[in-house]
């Protein structure tokens, strides 16, 4: 029998609505990194999962459709070379790498504490991504055939 | 005294389950109980006795809190945890994609 | 300033390949190429111009006890000078050879990945982010080992896997006892803390690295994983791995934990003596009945990794002059039998020595350059496995351990046994061979001629003019503590 299009009409619909608030809520935490417990790692997961409810409720066809599976993988890439970069701008600002260059701002308002919040978007997209990524390309089903690749 | 031997006993839990478990997933499993009895040691070694968490935030004067610095290092040894259990379970779908098991007494094509 | 792009310029190359290469791996040989070369040269230039450059970094400007420091002395410079000479010449050599596998930049990525955790490892001043470094060289280091995608391989990598993984546990718990102890990861405090007793915590503590980093470097009970990995492997990464890894793992990260952080204590003199002599014998004696050569290299690296163990438990300024001079040698030769062995597989289709034969005339640049790889590791003189293995055979009997120096003796005989077994079956048997199913290109062929000349070369070192220069510095900061300790707090 061919792999059914995802799970039942209440899973998928209740997904449709929770979806929307993970994401908020993991862009909450990535941006907040610097404030709150949380940052980039965190709220990355949170981002994944929110992808693969997604994957899990609607199959994998749909996510494909709704996904580029390949701009995901470059954006993986970029996202770690931006915090490079970044870390090397701070050799050009204050000499050593990853120089806080920016603006430190207030205590506890958002827009504060200089690169780090950006360093904590890069992270989030790095961790989202890969992570999503990961559980995509164990769960293709062409690789329990022989010679399949990943 | 008693928590470290609790979590020295889980610690060992896990090396009983990777030295002596056949099925691979299992030895997966085993391995990150390791992984995380030695995380539960770093955050114990952090503990102070009534102390708060290291968090600075608006409108709370800061006291005695506990040790942030091995907190620090848990968060990022799980996240090497992640990296390491993604990978076995990657090799382990490629070990089942070629001898179609996952015992391990029946995948040894290596002598030794 | 140079110190950050040892980690910088690899990591860079590896996510642009991952980025720019398309199916093919064009783009990726056009960038880790030149980063390869950029790392060999900044590494002499700071080998060399050690005075000229800053010694010490902290990352983002926080320094020594707040933030991550990065340290350049004379034993981090020796080791960078050899990871990036391996690693240049492995790129090499891995052009021609992946392509015969596949065509895919995702080795090049992983490949650049393992030199960047390898360079972490060796430049960080603190100690968890060593444990990070090590990581990322660990994972890619398993990937590699599957990257041929063969059954064996996948069984060989899920083992170094999961050894790797409980060793990782172990270190992890030993940098816990130790920051309980000590309060601090930088390097340099932690050896004042000890230093003014402690003593129990301290063995605790160094239990755990032994255990840890022993299994990292394959010391003799802790050995099962290595045969398989670094045979499995493909040829290029067998080398860094036998040639460099398990040194920048291990043998280096004993190193610098035992002698600048626990100061050097001599119940782990013992057990470093004890390691050494058992790997030496046991491992010679498992090599020497290996009919697949990289099998039989791969057990070799046992041995030496215990002449390297023995010299270091002498803990005299001979003996780790002997262990620091048998490290670079070995990375030498053993990378060069690597890729000899590489070779005679591309071309002839087999590791087995009974199938091999007279390959002097199909492949006159490997069966030359295996006869200079062989002697040198069995310690033939003028080449430079010889004159290590003396030192460290002459320094065992003047510490007054006469029974090591003949185990010593005993694995070196052994150890030439079996390369004439090699040499004999392998290289100059009486079947003489023909026709190869695929040529040699001028790549690896480069790759062997330079590591050859290399071998030749690095004999000089003994030469008390050039020693002074190279070999002595790196022993002064093993066995002076203080110096370490001055150039990190600056006192």
């Amino acid at each position: 029998m061919k792999q059914q299009a995802g799970m039942t009409i209440i899973v998928k619909t209740v997904t449709r609505l929770m979806v929307w608030i993970m994401l908020v809520y993991g862009m909450y935490l990535i941006l907040h990194g610097h404030l709150t417990p949380g940052g980039g790692f965190g709220g990355g997961v949170i981002l994944a999962l929110a992808f693969l409810c997604i994957f899990l409720a609607y199959g994998r066809t749909y996510t494909e459709e709704w996904l580029n599976i390949k701009l995901l993988h470059q954006a993986e890439s970029a996202a770690i070379l931006l915090f490079l970069v970044v870390g090397l701008l701070g050799v050009t600002a204050g000499g050593v790498f990853l120089t806080n260059f920016l603006y430190h701002g207030e205590l506890f308002s958002l827009v504060s504490a200089g690169t780090i919040p950006i360093l904590n978007i890069l992270i989030g997209v790095k961790v989202g991504v890969s992570l999503f990524l990961a559980v995509w390309v164990l769960s293709d089903p062409h690789l329990l055939e022989e010679g399949g690749d990943m | 005294m008693t928590v470290y031997l609790l979590c020295f006993v889980l610690f060992l839990v896990g090396l009983y389950g990777v030295l002596t478990k056949r099925d691979l997933i299992k030895i997966i499993l085993s391995l990150t109980i390791m992984a995380y009895s030695a995380n539960l040691f770093l955050i114990l070694f952090a503990y102070r006795t009534d102390a708060l968490y290291p968090i600075l935030s608006k409108g709370v004067q800061p006291g005695q809190m506990v040790d942030p610095l091995p907190q620090a290092m848990v968060l990022t040894s799980i996240v090497i945890e992640l990296g390491t259990t993604a990978l076995l379970v990657a090799l382990v779908v490629r070990i089942y994609q070629k001898y179609k098991t996952f015992d391990i007494t029946k995948i040894r094509r290596l002598s030794g | 300033m140079i110190l950050p792009y040892f980690i910088v310029v690899p990591l860079l190359a590896s996510f642009a390949i991952s980025l720019a290469s398309g199916k093919k791996d064009t783009w990726a040989v056009w960038i880790s190429l030149p980063a390869a070369i950029v790392l060999t040269v900044l590494s002499v230039f700071a080998f060399f111009g050690m005075e000229a450059t800053e010694t010490v970094y902290s990352m983002s400007g926080w320094a020594a006890p707040y933030g991550i420091v990065l340290v350049m002395d004379a034993l981090a410079a020796f080791m960078l000078v050899m990871v990036s000479v391996i690693s240049l010449t492995s790129l090499l050599f891995s052009i021609q050879y992946i392509r015969n596998l596949s065509m895919d930049w995702k080795y090049y990525a992983l490949f650049m990945l393992l030199v960047a955790g390898m360079n972490g490892v060796i430049i960080t001043g603190d100690l968890f982010n060593l444990f990070v470094f090590m990581e990322v060289a660990l994972l890619s280091a398993v990937a590699l080992v599957a990257y041929g995608g063969r059954a064996e391989e996948f069984e060989a990598s899920f083992k170094y896997a999961v050894m790797g993984a409980v060793s990782s546990t172990l270190i992890l718990i030993g940098i816990g006892v130790t920051y309980s102890a000590a309060s601090t990861l930088t390097m340099s405090r932690i050896y004042d803390v000890f230093a003014v007793g402690n003593t129990e915590v301290m063995y605790w503590a160094g239990g755990l690295f032994l255990a840890g980093f022993g299994l990292k470097a394959a010391a003799m009970p802790f050995h099962a994983w290595l045969p398989d990995a670094h045979s499995s492997a493909p040829a290029p990464i067998s080398s860094m791995l036998s040639g460099v890894l398990i040194k920048a793992l291990g043998v280096y990260t004993l190193i610098r934990i035992f002698f600048n952080v626990l100061g050097a204590p001599e119940v782990f003199m013992k057990a470093f003596l004890l390691l050494g002599g058992i790997s030496i014998i046991v491992g010679v004696l498992l090599a020497i009945a290996q009919w697949d050569m990289k099998r039989l290299l791969a057990y070799h690296s046992i041995s030496q990794i215990g002449y390297i163990l023995l010299g270091m438990g002498l803990a005299t300024p001979l003996g780790m002059l002997g262990a620091v001079y048998h490290l670079l040698n070995h990375a030498m030769f053993k990378s060069l039998l690597f890729y000899n062995a590489g070779a005679v597989e591309m071309a002839l289709g087999t590791r087995n020595l009974k199938r091999m034969g007279n390959l002097r005339k199909v492949l006159p640049v490997t069966s030359g350059t295996s006869m200079v790889a062989s002697l040198s590791i069995a310690g033939i003189p003028p080449f430079n496995g010889f004159f290590s293995k003396l030192i460290i055979i002459i320094a065992a009997i003047q510490a007054g351990e006469p029974v090591y120096a003949l185990l010593a003796v005993i694995g070196s005989l052994l150890t030439l046994a079996s390369f004439m077994k090699v040499q004999s079956y392998g290289f100059r048997g009486k079947r003489i061979v023909e026709e190869i199913q695929q040529k040699v290109g001028w790549g690896m062929n480069s790759a062997m001629i330079a590591v050859a000349v290399l071998c030749l070369v690095s004999s000089l070192l003994v030469l008390p003019e050039i020693r002074e220069v190279t070999l002595d510095p790196v022993v002064d900061v093993i066995l002076g503590n203080t110096e370490y300790i001055q150039l990190v707090l600056g006192r």
